[in-house]
């Protein structure tokens, strides 16, 4: 870009100081302090009592539910949107559009409401309750019904992410394959995984980080069992209303630290991906844009 | 990539009709068939259990259990309060993908990373440091409080707590729209004399309006949906700072589950209208400016 076309089109230097001084203020007020809270405040009192805040038994079986409910519900939810995007992004059908639509519904949902109707379903006075309880199967206010609230909440980040992903990407490659002699799950193995590797990184990191962080939905469907039902999010909310600010900072912190994993993987698939779109674009063009 | 790969043996062999080539793919019975039963039995039967809970209600009932003053009120808070942060998304939000695409600074790539924040942090974290930072002792609250501003425990924090939910919808729907932007036409209304908020007002705001709509619209649906982060801010007084969705838990620990149901059968009213307007913008937007979105 040459010095005379940016004279042009950009604003006067204190204009664009002034503008980015705002835009940072922002964050900083709203983005860095509440996440610099999270840390201070788990470890006012020390590191002794931030451990002894960990390796409470509550807090321990917190923890290892949280895990056991992101271990279920992201491989669930990558199956489906695998199989959702690949019949969505390779092939037309009637219905496609509103199909699409009904797969971004639960981020539409209150996370509360997606609890409700879980319970509506599961619950003692539920359409399954009577024979649920009949063959003493406990999904609401047990594991199961926090592990379903959970899919339902992030149902649609991994096939969002891969459906504009693999629509993008046309299917050329796969019908070389084909033509090749490949069958369906080499195709898919060795042309289309490498393909939307990217894509579908970024899905499972936002969707575990959802995961593990769920609230609204798990809270309405968990029962609040000490040491039992409670995911990490719940201990928290269970410390703090109990006055325990410190050991309720000190679980938050963890999750605090989960976010910023997911932040930092996303960046690097971003920056990864963009690099190799560049190397890509290198190329001479397929054919003129459209 | 695809050009080398496919040029040589593909042309000899595939058929030139389109249509033919599209079938060769297999999977498709397989992937569409596990699509929709996953997709009935994780989201639409659950939500038609909703569904017809709400119509195995007498009108009379729904319509006590919808028009409770304290359940009018908690609408009210709940749509304001989504507007109001939706609204002030808007504005920030554009300003900090303004910065973003436009300029650069020391520690940009860290900022534009840290806008994702609200979508990575758990919500009962956000709720908990948000009230530890604006309580009457907190880290802000304690120089706000002696001037008479509360921001916590009111409907002001309930405002603070979805603006802080909905800034990154904002952002990253406009931020890609304002990097496609064609830098040609703002030098040529430059060139043509207009000013530099001349052109930034007829020419780059057009391009960017159905994005920072949607933007506004995704932000409003999150914020009147959420639980988490506000419960804890709220203070949660009945008719004072009370959201809908503490008033459908309150009836589901009570176990009035005809009166939470209908109560949330408005909600997802209210959620399907806002879903079908983005799509419609989002449709609309990309017919206008090809691609947008």
């Amino acid at each position: 870009m040459s010095i005379a076309k940016r004279v042009r089109t950009t604003e006067s230097p204190a204009i664009r100081w002034l503008l980015t001084a705002l835009a940072l203020g922002f964050m900083a007020l709203f983005l860095v302090l509440p996440l610099a809270a999270v840390f201070v405040e788990a470890l006012k009192a020390g590191w002794s009592a931030y451990w002894d805040a960990l390796k409470e038994p509550d807090a321990l079986a917190a923890i290892r539910l949280t895990l056991i409910t992101a271990a279920i519900a992201v491989p669930l939810n990558l199956v489906f949107g695998v199989a959702a995007a690949w019949c969505i992004a390779k092939f037309e059908f009637k219905g496609k559009a509103f199909l699409t639509t009904l797969i971004d519904l639960p981020f539409s949902v209150s996370p509360v409401v997606a609890g409700l109707i879980y319970v509506l379903v599961f619950g003692a006075q539920g359409w399954l309750g009577p024979w649920l309880a009949e063959h003493d199967i406990k999904i609401v206010f047990a594991v199961p019904g926090i592990v379903l609230a959970t899919v339902f909440v992030t149902f649609p980040f991994i096939a969002r992410e891969l459906i504009p992903l693999m629509q993008a990407q046309g299917s050329d490659e796969e019908q070389a394959a084909q033509v090749l002699g490949a069958s369906g799950w080499q195709t898919f193995w060795h042309v289309t995984l490498p393909n939307i590797k990217w894509g579908l990184i970024y899905g499972v990191i936002l969707c575990n980080a959802r995961a593990m962080g769920e609230f609204g939905a798990v809270s309405v469907v968990s029962g609040h069992i000490r040491g039992q039902t409670n995911t990490m999010p719940l201990h928290v909310e269970i410390l703090y209303n109990e006055y325990q600010g410190q050991a309720a900072f000190a679980v938050a912190s963890l999750l605090a630290l989960l976010a910023i994993v997911t932040l930092v993987i996303k960046t690097a698939v971003e920056w990864q991906h963009e690099r190799e779109m560049k190397a890509t674009a290198e190329l001479p063009p397929e054919r003129p844009a459209a | 990539m695809s050009t080398a790969t496919l040029a040589v043996p593909s042309s000899p062999v595939a058929p030139p009709r389109r249509r033919a080539a599209r079938r060769v793919l297999p999977g498709f019975n397989l992937t569409l068939g596990y699509t929709l039963l996953y997709l009935s039995l994780i989201v639409l039967t659950p939500l038609s259990a909703l569904v017809f809970k709400t119509f195995s209600m007498s009108w009379a009932d729904f319509w006590t259990a919808v028009s409770a003053p304290r359940v009018v009120a908690s609408f009210k808070l709940t749509f304001g309060a989504s507007l109001i942060a939706a609204g002030v998304n808007v504005v920030a939000g554009l300003l900090v993908a303004w910065v973003l695409v436009r300029y650069s600074f020391p520690g940009k790539k860290i900022a534009d990373a840290l806008v994702d924040l609200p979508f990575a942090l758990p919500t009962a974290v956000a709720g908990i440091s948000l009230t530890a930072i604006l309580a009457d002792n907190g880290w802000l609250g304690q120089y706000l409080a002696p001037l008479g501003i509360q921001l916590a425990f009111n409907p002001n924090g309930i405002v603070i707590a979805l603006i802080f939910i909905g800034l990154p919808f904002v952002v990253r729907t406009v931020q890609p729209v304002l990097e496609d932007t064609e830098r040609e036409l703002e030098e040529a209304a430059a060139c043509l004399g207009a000013t530099r908020w001349q052109t930034f007002w007829r020419v780059i705001f057009p391009a960017i309006a159905p994005a920072l709509l949607t933007g506004f619209a995704m932000a409003f649906a999150r914020a009147v949906g959420e639980y988490g982060s506000v419960i804890f801010i709220a203070g949660n007084m009945p008719m004072v700072s009370e959201i809908t969705p503490l008033i459908i838990i309150g009836k589901l620990e009570q176990y009035d589950f005809a009166g939470a149901t209908a109560v949330a059968s408005v909600m997802l009213l209210i959620s399907f209208i806002l879903l079908l307007i983005i799509n419609g913008i989002q449709a609309w937007g990309r017919k206008r400016y090809g691609g947008a979105g």
